[in-house]
């Protein structure tokens, strides 16, 4: 999942932070999936619907709403796995720390290329091990 | 004090150079054991004598001297030890001090942060046994356990698809064996010394991989064979290499995190699989004994360092 933090235009980072908690929130509250219009309409505030349609489409980049297509525009609404969410709250608050392979005991590690045809070779032949 | 007060410092190398080796060759539960147990000693007793090293140099203050009441005369007769040094081992110390601190603190406040995040997950059992694991909807394949009390092991669907029903319950078998066996305390408690001496940072990597060697025998003797596991595990990693974990994912697209090189030969996991594959670990006694005997002899000088230093300020208080 790409993270487009880094190449939306115009918007800087905090205030796009709060926006996105604020879409979010209108989101969870509404009983349904919404559009951008429908969220503008419900953020008020002065805000462009270009602006609503990038925290929307950045949110989902995020994987945390989904997306159906509604007309020409999409309509979105909050993932509904919650646990999903939590794990991944936890994943970023814990690389936030850069320091998330040590705290987490993982099951494996990241792959080098050297690393990735080695095993290959042990699980094609598993008496080639070592 | 004698030359003895810098044992504790090159036993520390001597150790650094023998980690790895040690993790190879024992049992990874013995393995374990021994390099927590040698980083605990090791580090205390290097800080210990870089604490005696900058004390025996203050003493050649004559403030200090008065303060104490102590003769100056009787201590630079009898101490050999330089001022410089001393005040190089008590800038040391200070480093190493902080260094220690700060660990603590990220490591305190991340454990938090993700312990509060964890129980936000809820609590589901895979199996039948209470399992606390927690399965997440993500492609990206990844599955690992979040310390404290109680653990969370957090698995995703897309490990759970990439792997057959029996190497799923080997991967929940090595989680619910970090979970069970307090290994974390082991990676902390070895991270923690090598903050305070960074000649120990190979012990707290070679601890790092004994304990996930511990938990793939115990998954082993669970699952009842050693080349299952050894599957699983590749398996596992093969199936993360092309579908990787949110943070990998985002990282490497991004180019900033590189994929690791084998600059130092093969990574943890093909070691682990290569592990499995061979015989079983046997306990080597002989290498056992050696470095026992190596860490006891640092924390003895360190000791018996400190009961000089003892000694000459009674004798030059008693001159004075």
């Amino acid at each position: 999942m790409r993270d487009h933090d880094d190449q939306a235009p115009g918007i800087p980072r905090r205030a796009a932070g709060e926006l996105e908690a604020a879409a979010l929130a209108v989101l969870q509250a509404s009983g349904s999936a919404l559009t951008p219009g429908e969220v503008l309409d419900r953020l008020g505030g002065g805000l462009a619907y270009t602006t609503v349609v990038t925290i929307l489409s950045r949110l989902h980049a995020k994987g945390v709403l989904t997306r159906l297509r509604s007309g020409r525009a999409y309509s979105y609404a909050p993932v509904a796995d919650e646990p999903g969410l939590a794990a991944r709250r936890m994943r970023g608050v814990l690389d936030a720390e850069a320091d998330r392979e040590t705290v987490l005991a993982r099951f494996v590690s990241e792959l080098s290329p050297e690393d990735e045809h080695l095993l290959r070779r042990v699980l094609a032949d598993p008496d080639s091990g070592s | 004090m004698d030359v003895f007060v810098w044992l504790p410092l090159v036993i520390s190398a001597i150790a650094a150079l023998a980690a790895r080796p040690l993790a190879d060759r024992l049992p990874p539960r013995t393995a374990t054991w021994l390099l927590a147990a040698s980083a605990v000693v090791l580090a205390g007793a290097s800080c210990g004598v870089l604490g005696l090293l900058a004390l025996a140099a203050a003493m050649r203050i004559p403030f200090v001297d008065a303060a104490a009441g102590m003769s100056i005369r009787a201590v630079n007769s009898r101490d050999p030890a330089s001022v410089p040094l001393g005040i190089l081992a008590g800038a040391l110390l200070a480093a190493a001090a902080i260094a220690a601190v700060r660990a603590a603190w990220l490591r305190t406040t991340a454990l938090v942060a993700a312990h509060q995040h964890s129980r936000r997950l809820p609590m589901a059992s895979l199996l039948t046994s209470a399992a606390e694991a927690v399965v997440v909807q993500d492609d990206g394949v990844d599955a690992y356990t979040v310390p404290g009390w109680p653990s969370r092991i957090v698995v995703t669907s897309g490990m759970l698809a990439a792997l057959a029903p029996d190497e799923r319950a080997v991967l929940l078998a090595h989680e619910r064996a970090h979970a069970g066996s307090y290994h974390y305390l082991f990676t902390a408690v070895a991270r923690l010394a090598a903050a305070a001496n960074p000649l120990l940072s190979p012990l707290a990597t070679a601890i790092g991989y004994s304990v996930e060697r511990w938990a793939d025998e115990r998954a082993a003797a669970a699952a009842g064979s050693r080349p299952l596991v050894a599957r699983a595990i590749a398996k596992a990693a093969l199936a993360a290499t092309v579908a990787p974990a949110l943070r990998a994912q985002s990282a490497v697209l991004l180019g900033a995190l590189p994929r690791p090189s084998t600059a130092r030969g093969p990574g943890l996991v093909p070691r682990r699989v290569a592990a499995l594959l061979g015989p079983p670990p046997k306990l080597r006694i002989v290498p056992l004994v050696l470095a026992v005997a190596l860490v006891a002899i640092a924390g003895l000088s360190a000791f018996d360092a400190a009961r000089d230093l003892h000694a000459m300020i009674e004798l030059a208080q008693s001159a004075a």
